[in-house]
């Protein structure tokens, strides 16, 4: 997968990640969505770890554990 | 506490610019639907909340917003990357030129200042919440009287995304809505021995 096609990936499974979230708050109890938050979670992590090895950091204070690349001179989402 | 995350919640790529939409999408910028005050209603309300659901729906959503408020910033600054004089000028961007050059201000269309007013917080649970429930429509209204304002793509796309969230949102918001009339069915969510 490319940089642009890994990014679109965590962008998917992040928005189901969202989605569930939102609908377990007022859903607490219903264990079909905690069951499908947890699998996604655990691919949304997945995702993030490969394309951090390879590309540096998304995120800051100490949640991207990587040596590649670096925070500061990485795009902003902006550019 | 919040962490940043160097990415958009869903892509913006404004390679054909429109100025008179960098205007227009200032009402999601810095309006009193926008999503700048949704996020600091949501925010603020949370704090006030006697259930844990309404707690943690108002965190989320009201994180997402933030989300959403940066994907308008950076449609509204792709918008005017690059944009001469004549061409502000004609787009009816001088007045906001003068003041703000080419930065992103949190004004509406008609470059009216965001204000504090846009917050709601009465403090009651049922209040807040049904405010809410009108806000994300609000929202979703000015979304599609923006889709209705250009034919381009690159804006269409971003803006059916926000479009969609707000109807998600308002479905959340109905469930909380719900959850108090449960816990004050007698609507005594304020009650006390004064009346």
């Amino acid at each position: 997968m490319s940089k642009e096609e890994l990014l679109t990936r965590i962008s998917e499974i992040q928005f189901v990640c969202v989605e569930l979230n939102l609908y377990i708050d007022t859903h607490p109890d219903d264990t079909a969505a905690l069951d499908d938050y947890y699998a996604y979670s655990v691919m949304l992590e997945d995702l993030i770890k490969k394309y951090e090895a390879l590309y540096g950091p998304l995120m800051g204070f100490g949640h991207s554990p990587t040596r590649e690349g670096s925070w500061v001179c990485s795009c902003w989402p902006f550019e | 506490m919040w962490i940043y995350q160097k990415k958009l919640q869903f892509p913006v790529n404004i390679k054909n610019p429109d100025l008179k939409m960098a205007k227009m999408l200032m009402a999601q910028y810095g309006g009193p639907d926008s999503e700048l005050a949704a996020g600091c209603r949501y925010l603020t309300q949370r704090f006030s909340m006697p259930d844990d659901r309404i707690r943690a729906t108002l965190n989320d959503i009201g994180t997402e917003e933030i989300a959403h408020w940066e994907m308008i910033g950076v449609m509204i600054m792709q918008s005017m990357r690059g944009a001469s004089l004549t061409e502000l000028e004609n787009a009816g961007l001088l007045g906001y030129y003068t003041l703000h050059n080419h930065g992103v201000f949190p004004s509406d269309p008609n470059g009216v200042p965001f204000t504090t007013s846009y917050i709601q917080c009465t403090g009651d649970p049922i209040t807040d919440i049904t405010f809410d429930l009108a806000a994300e429509q609000g929202a979703r209204a000015t979304y599609e009287h923006l889709m209705n304002l250009t034919d381009n793509e690159e804006y269409i796309a971003p803006l059916r995304f926000l479009r969609a969230r707000e109807v998600v949102h308002y479905q959340r918001f109905g469930e909380c809505l719900n959850i108090l009339k449960e816990l004050y069915p007698n609507g005594d969510q304020n009650r006390t021995s004064r009346y």
